[in-house]
Parts: C-alpha cells; structure tokens; sequence
C-alpha cells in the first residue's frame, strides 16, 4: 500500500482519537487526535444523530487543513451536509465555505482554483464535495469536465446511496435491491434494480486523473491517510467516502460505523487507492463477511427477509453476494493478486 | 490612410455605394466583403460589412454585403439594391437569384475565365450596362499567383478597378494587414494582376464601343 | 484607435482591456470569435494575469465564473440563446449571491424551432434575474458598454450582461474606436470584493434562507438592482469625459422633440430606425426615435419624460410574450400608465428575419396615422400562417408546425402523404 509507513499493529478500535494515537510517532498521529485540529464542521450543525456524512466530512476538512497548514477553500453542492451545516443564520464551517448549486460543485471549484492561482495564491488548495446525486447523477457532466481539465482540486463524494435530504430518493448510486422512496419495496421486483450502477471512482480512473481512492467512516484514519495522500499531488483528485445514513437505509445511528466496516468486509464496497488509472493499492479484507450480516441491520433491505427474519429472496441476496464476490477478485482484496479486467 | 480616388463623388450620388458579394462557403466571401470595407476605410471613407449564412458548411450558398459611404453608415438591413455584385462561382445561377435587385446602372464582376454569355448568364444581364459587367479570371489568377483557388483578393483588386470606390493601394494594404509575410504578398500580386486585366478590359471595350459608334 | 474591425474581435479586446482575470467560456454561436480572440490572446501572453478556461458546458463557464468571482478574481464570460436558458440556474444564482460577474450576451433567437440568427427572446427570458441588462446600438456602444458593466458590476456587486445583436452586430465590420489601455485603467480600477472566500477571514457564501428571512435578502437585491438607474448615467458621464464621446446612458432620443410618434426600440435596429425617421422627417412627419440602452433596471421615469409630448408611441421590438403580447411594450406601457397614450407593439425581426426600412416606414406611416393595430406582426406571412391552422383544424396528425411552414414556403420537400 502506498502512503507512510504503518505499524503491522492494528487497533481494533479503528478512528478512536485515543487508542493508537498516543501510541504511535507524532507524525504518524491522526489530525483529529489533535487537541489544535481546525474542527473544520464544528458543533451545532443539524445533522441526524449517527450521520455518516457528517462524521466523514470533519475528517477530510481537518485533515485537508492539517495538510495545507489552513489554507483551503470548501465548495459544496447542495445537499444534506450543505444544508445542515448553513442552517441562516448560522454556519458550522471554521474555513471558506462556498455554496452555488445542485450540479455545479465540480466547476465551482475549477473556477475557484483558477482565481487563486491568478492571483498568486496558488498555496491555498481547493475541495469540492458533494453528495451521491450531486456527483454521480447531475453533478457528472461538470465532474467529468473537471476531470478532463486536470483542475487543481480534490472533489470527494459522500455516498449515502440516495438522495437523503429530500427525503430518500434513489440516485445513480443506489444499490441494487435497496428500497428508497422512488424504489419501493412493492411489486415483482421490489426495491432498486439490478442495473449497471455508476462506478464512479472507475470512471474517475476512466480519466487517468492523478489520484482517486474510495474509503469508508468505518476505517477514519485510513480515510484521513488518503485525504493527506491526495494533497500531494496537483491536478484533479478524487475521493469516494461511503457514508452510512441511518435515516435512509433504515440502521440504528449506532450502527454507521460498523455498517461501512461491514460494507468494506464483504466486498460490496471495495477500498483501494489509484494513480492514472492503475490501483496502486487495496485494504485487504482480513476475515470476509458474507453480505446478508451487512444487508440485515438495513430495514432498506428488509423485504429480502421475512417476518422471522429468515431469507426471504435467496436469489436476490445471492445476486448481491455475487457481485461482492466479483469486486473481491477484480480487486484482489482476499491479499490475493487482482482479477483480470472485467472478471 | 491613402488620397481617396478620384472621380469617386460620381459613384456616391446617393451618398452610399452598397455591394453584394456571392459565392459559397470556402471561397472567402465573408473575407472578401470584410477586406473591402477595411480598403474602403483606409481610404478615408465609412463602411460596413457583415455576412448573411448559416451554419459552417463548405459549398453552400453565402451572401456578404458592404456599404460604403461618406458618412457613418447606420442601417442594418441586408443589401436589397446593390450598386454592385461581386460574383464569385457562376454556378451560383442555379440556386441564388443573383442578379435581384441590381441597380439599372449596376456593376457586376463575375469570376470567370469567358464571358456572361460563355456562363449563360448572357440573357440574365441583357437589362443591365453592359459596360459594367466584366468578367476576370480570378481563380485561374488565383491558382497561378497565390497558389489556391480561392479567388476573392484577385475579385477585390478587379473591382478597385472597376469601379474606381477604392484604391488598389488600400485593397493591398488590407490584405497584407490580414495575412501577414508571403500568403499577404501573393494575395497583393493576384489582387494587382486582376487590377490589371480588368482595367485592360475596360480600356478595350470602351475601344471597341469607340469604334462601334462611329 | 480607430479601427476597422469585426464587432466580436473589438469586444474582445475591450474585454481584454479591462483585465479580467478568469476567463470561463463554452461556444455558441453567435458568440465564438468573442471568446476565440480572448483564449488567443491569452494564451500568447497577450491578456495576463489571466486564467481561461475551456468549460464543458454554459452552466460549466457561469459556475466557474461564479467560483472565481468569489474567490476575488474578475470574472467573465460570454452565450447566446440556448446557452443561456443551459445556465439559466446558474444566472440566478450568480445574482442572488451578489458576484459581478460581466457576460456578453449575443441575442440569438431561443429554440424550438432551432434558430441560430438574432432576435431579445434570449435576453428577454432572463430578465427577471437579477442582472443588469444593458443594449448596444453599434459595435463601438458594445465597446464601451463593457468598460461600464465591469465597473457597475463592482460597484453595485450585482452581475451585468452587455446584449449585441447576433450576427448583425457580432459579425458586422465596422469602424471602431478601442479605447487606450490608461482610459480603461482609469474608469475601471482594480476588483475590490464586498465578499470573497479567504482562509484568514474565513466566511461561509449561499447557506440556506428560510421564510423568515428570504423577502429581505430579496428586497435588498432589488433595492442593488434599482441602484443602477443611478449610477450608470454617473458611469456614463465619467466615460465620455475619459473617451470623448458619449458612451452608455439609460435612453438615448433621437429627434424626438416636437414627434407626435416616437418609436422605442433596443439594440441595433436603432440604426436602421433612425435612417427611417430622417427620411419621415424629410417628408414632414413628426417622428422620432427613443432607444433603450438600460433594458434592467427598467428605467420607467426616464423614459416616461422621454416619451412626453408623443400622441402615440410604437414600440418595436425583436421578442414576444407567447400568447400576451410584446414584453419591452408590456414595461413601456408600464411606465407610461398615467397617460392615455396608446403604446403599439410591432415584433420584427424574429429569429434573424431582416428589419427593412421600406416596412418600417410604412408601419410609421399606418400608425402615425392612427391606424395601426395595437400588436403587429411585421412582415407576417398570414397565407402560410392560414394554411396551417386550416391543417391543424382538419387533421389530428397534422404533422411538426415548423415543417409545415418550411414545405409551404418550399424550402423543404414536402412530407409526402
């Protein structure tokens, strides 16, 4: 794997900011183990209890700031972390902070960038960030612009699968079988479909862009290893958190973070690291989980068991468990090597 | 800018001379009319240029227009009643009313290497002077002199010599401002041997209508 | 310098003088050789400090100018039609936060039917955005209306966009007087942001406004907006004392003193207006001419004294409010509301079709004589027009209207049936 040297030890406790911090170098320490971090999504915003998004937001702003000593700019989409975070009058946003549209965060960040080299501010760095919808669906054009433009900035995407903060819609990114307010649970095929999907961080890599990664909030140092990763380099980068929404996929709040661990150990979101369209690098998965531990605790997929909470719809938790199976070969997440393209 | 020709008050009776210029997409027509209100300005005079197309589209039908006048030129409507044509392919007669609108004492060049009639456009003309319709090679000039067919510097420097509006000298100007180095030169030798036949050929058809009047 | 010069080049270079400093851009025609000139010119080095970015898309150029404008930069760009209706979220957005942003509009007809020549409908369906909407008459009015938007932009931080007829204007080859780089540099000095994203002042931009507070965040837009009718005939002042000749201004009358008919229209077809009226006025006939330069801000008192002392006023115009009327008549007649003159529409040229002076001398005629309908269609084809509707009335399966009309008028085959 690429990155600083990590310690063979792993912590169990993964994100604590006190178990494993005090314990290792320095340098190596987490930007939220420290007592000085900017807290760039400070307290008071209005997000839901156990909000995944939330949680993945305040590492990668922090740890964004750590990496460029505070000089960085926010533009964000419109969505949940939007409007919970900039309820009028009040902000949560400790750092510049810039909301125009739906569809638009990729180019506003391009065009923000563009004003701060020109100006000879170059050293103050760009993110863009954005929901599912906002990236995958209407915010793609102006991504893939973006992207093809190799602009200074690191746009990361928040994936809670659907359109949350309208009331649970599904997006180009939900997945198959789940249930969303415009997929419902009802007829021959209840729930999403099982189509192709928008593997977004593959289309990223489509554009040989210099970095992309996916990561989850059930592994936040890794997370902010890859954040610190990506501001390296210069040029597009892109960044693809799954956030667990307790209040869209049906899960206890307590669960957000085991659920993305869950989601990372089954291989149904694979977790990896790419330089110019090649993978530089995966988190191994160390014991599989088969996907049904995953899918359970999700009242989003409660129609694929019944009322004794037996499998109801083998087949369709078989199709799920199937394309976990393929990511963990085309990934190599077994610590095996990876599968051939398209296997 | 250059000393305006002479005898040039005689063409602007109504104050303003307009010219309609034909030809299709690639032959510089756009360009043409363009160089020939810039000659037209550095010869001290006002004048407006602007094109009638549509889409990019190589071959197709274009229309471009220039007035030019004495004062500042202030209409925008397309040219209805030209004081001249500017032909550039007489195939046009196919699909282009050309000749609409021409002034009773209209000019017309046509990019030809024989005449009206050899381009059956004899019976069109036959309303119009027939002393201010000349032909002049321009793309066999073109091809010789400039190393392309495109024929719109020589159709300029055979109009400067047809009507007398603008000077050969600014039509030169214009072109070497526009292409700059040798592309700008050759355009000026095509534009100065057009200028050359055209006045040849109206110095011979006066001779000849000399000679048939007595 | 006086030059003779393509409308789109000189506006280019007008843009270029007042140094802007981000450049987003997305082609349309009638606005391509705009922003050609300006990414040659910086890509030579020509027009520096300056970023130009190549957008995938309008909605992509007006979000990048958002971004910079925000981050501090100088901000333009430039559409047409169907480009503007593509970032039509992004306009309002721009004006809603407040971003000076300058673009230039080269009206082009909006589709469907498709249509790549001139005509308001562009601007007219942005009118309620917020911008500042300012016409030009001739290539060296769209000039110097540049140099103004930048500095009323930054002064009133509120977007302004610069209307020049399509084609007519942007294609046309005309003399021009591009002003010396000192003359900008004094009307225009360096963009001093009301806001901007800055880590040492961090301040969040475009949170959420609820009902208790949204009306007057509006309010205060309009009351930014409303501003202008002010400050722009200052602008205009300072202008014409830098560059020595007038340049902007919200109306420009043209013999109107002592015209029983005034025609109002905007943009180039003044020219052609004018050279009517000197002929009517050869002849007699009390006409005159009030051009509109400030569209928005509607400058309804100025106007309205403008028009005093006409017993009837025409307004001609190159847009309509489908199934209503004229839209510039529609605030003409606003602003005239407490007189009983009556204010007729003519709609001419639409979708490029030439304004001739021959028809609008005839219309001047018919109205000065009191008998012209309040809402003309200049030009109207009624035959083909007719034969459609009969067409609709007979059959269900009447067939696409626009294909009908282009068989009737033979400039396609007919379907064959």
């Amino acid at each position: 794997m690429s990155g600083p040297t990590r310690s063979r030890v792993r912590f169990y406790q993964v994100g604590s900011t006190a178990v494993g911090n005090r314990l290792v170098d320095a340098d190596q320490r987490s930007a939220q183990s420290d007592p000085d971090r900017t807290n760039s999504l400070t307290s008071g915003h209005r997000a839901c209890q156990g909000c995944g998004e939330a949680l993945g937001a305040r590492y990668v702003l922090d740890a964004v700031m750590r990496a460029t000593g505070g000089q960085a700019v926010a533009v964000n989409a419109t969505g949940c972390l939007e409007v919970f975070s900039t309820p009028y009058p009040q902000t949560s946003w400790r750092l510049p902070w810039l909301h125009s549209l739906f569809a638009n965060a990729p180019s506003v960040a391009t065009g923000v960038a563009a004003a701060l080299r020109v100006q000879g501010k170059g050293e103050v760095r760009v993110v863009g960030q954005a929901g599912d919808g906002g990236t995958v669906d209407i915010g793609m054009g102006s991504l893939s612009g973006m992207f093809e433009r190799n602009d200074d900035v690191l746009f990361v995407c928040y994936d809670n699968e659907a359109y949350m903060n309208t009331g649970v819609q599904r997006s180009g990114a939900t997945p198959p079988a789940a249930r969303t307010a415009t997929t419902q649970a009802v007829g021959l095929e209840p729930g999403n479909v099982f189509g192709q999907g928008k593997d977004m961080p593959r289309i990223a890599m489509a554009h040989e862009i210099p970095y992309v990664a996916t990561a989850t909030v059930g592994d936040l140092f890794d997370l902010e290893t890859k954040v610190e990763r990506a501001m390296t380099f210069h040029g597009a980068r892109y960044l693809h958190v799954l956030v667990p929404c307790p209040l869209g996929w049906g899960a206890a709040p307590k669960d957000t973070i085991r659920l993305a661990r869950l989601a990372q150990q089954t291989g149904l979101f694979p977790v990896f690291e790419a330089e110019h369209g090649e993978v530089t690098g995966v988190s191994p998965i160390r014991r599989p989980v088969p996907v049904e531990q995953y899918l359970r605790p999700q009242r989003r997929f409660a129609h694929l068991f019944d009322a004794s909470g037996a499998v109801a719809a083998a087949a369709v938790v078989g199709r799920l468990q199937a394309m976990a199976d393929r990511n963990i070969a085309r990934y190599g997440l077994l610590g095996d090597a990876p599968g051939e393209e398209g296997s | 800018m250059t000393a305006a020709p002479s005898g040039r008050e005689g063409l602007l009776p109504r104050g303003v001379f307009e010219v309609r210029l034909h030809g299709r997409g690639g032959q510089g027509t756009v360009t043409a009319a363009e160089l020939l209100s810039v000659a037209a300005f550095e010869d001290g005079l006002h004048a407006q240029a602007f094109p009638s197309f549509g889409s990019e589209r190589m071959g197709a039908p274009v229309e471009a227009y220039c007035r030019i006048g004495e004062a500042p030129i202030r209409t925008r409507e397309p040219v209805m009643e030209p004081d001249a044509l500017i032909i550039q392919d007489p195939t046009l007669v196919h699909s282009v009313d050309l000749f609409t609108g021409l002034r009773p004492d209209g000019y017309v060049l046509l990019n030809s290497a024989g005449s009206f009639d050899d381009e059956g456009l004899g019976e069109l003309t036959a309303r119009f002077r027939h002393d201010r319709l000349l032909t002049v090679p321009a793309t066999e000039l073109a091809r010789r002199l400039l190393g392309r067919a495109t024929p719109n510097s020589a159709l300029l420097g055979g109009f400067a010599a047809l009507t007398g509006l603008v000077s050969m000298e600014a039509i030169a100007g214009a072109f070497r401002r526009r292409f700059p180095g040798v592309v700008g030169e050759r355009n000026v030798s095509t534009a100065e041997a057009a200028f050359v036949h055209v006045t040849q050929e109206e110095e011979e058809e006066e001779e000849l209508d000399r000679v048939a009047a007595d | 310098m006086l030059q003779q010069i393509e409308g789109s080049r000189a506006v280019a270079r007008a843009v270029a003088l007042c140094r802007p400093q981000v450049v987003s851009t997305y082609p349309i025609s009638p606005q391509t050789h705009i922003i050609e000139a300006l990414g040659a010119m910086v890509k030579t080095g020509e027009l520096a400090p300056c970023e130009s970015i190549n957008a995938d898309s309008e909605f992509a150029a007006m979000s990048m100018a958002i971004g910079a404008s925000a981050a501090g930069a100088r901000a333009y760009t430039a559409t047409a039609s169907q480009g503007l209706l593509f970032m039509m979220e992004a306009v309002f957005n721009a004006a809603g936060l407040g971003l000076p942003i300058v673009m230039t509009l080269a009206n082009r007809a909006v589709g469907a039917p498709i249509n790549i020549w001139n005509d308001h409908s562009d601007a007219m369906a942005a009118r309620d955005a917020g911008w500042v909407q300012l016409f030009a008459e001739t290539n060296q009015e769209a000039v110097d209306l540049h140099v103004l938007a930048f500095a009323l932009a930054e002064e009133l931080s509120v977007p302004v966009m610069v209307c020049m007829d399509g084609f007519i204007l942007t294609h046309a080859v005309e003399a021009v007087d591009l002003p010396e780089q000192a003359q900008v540099d004094e009307l225009l000095p360096p963009y001093v942001p009301r806001q901007v994203l800055d880590p040492d002042d961090p301040v969040s931009i475009g949170a959420m406004v609820g009902p208790e507070a949204f009306t007057e965040v509006r309010y205060l837009a309009h009351a930014r907006l409303a501003r202008a009718l002010e400050v722009i005939p200052t602008l205009a002042g300072r202008s014409a004392a830098v560059l020595g000749r007038p340049a902007g201004g919200l109306v420009h009358p043209y013999r109107a003193e002592g015209a029983r008919t005034l025609v109002v229209a905007m943009g180039s077809v003044l020219g052609t207006l004018k050279d009517v009226v000197d002929g009517l006025r050869a002849e007699g006939e009390p006409v005159g001419v009030v051009g509109v330069s400030c569209f928005r801000p509607f400058p309804a008192e100025v106007l309205e004294r403008a028009l005093a002392g006409a017993d009837r006023v025409v307004v001609v115009e190159k847009a309509f409010s489908t199934g209503f009327g004229g839209v510039l008549a529609a605030d003409v007649a606003l602003a005239l509301r407490g007189r009983p003159v009556p204010v007729h529409t003519v709609v001419a040229g639409l979708g490029g079709r030439p304004v001739r002076s021959a028809s609008m001398r005839s219309l001047l005629v018919e109205a000065a004589a009191g008998g012209m309908a309040p809402v003309v269609f200049g030009d109207l084809n009624t035959a083909v027009v007719e034969a459609e509707l009969a067409r609709m009335a007979a059959h269900r399966r009447s067939g696409p209207p626009a294909e009908n009309v282009l068989a009737d008028l033979g400039l396609v085959a007919p379907h064959g049936r």
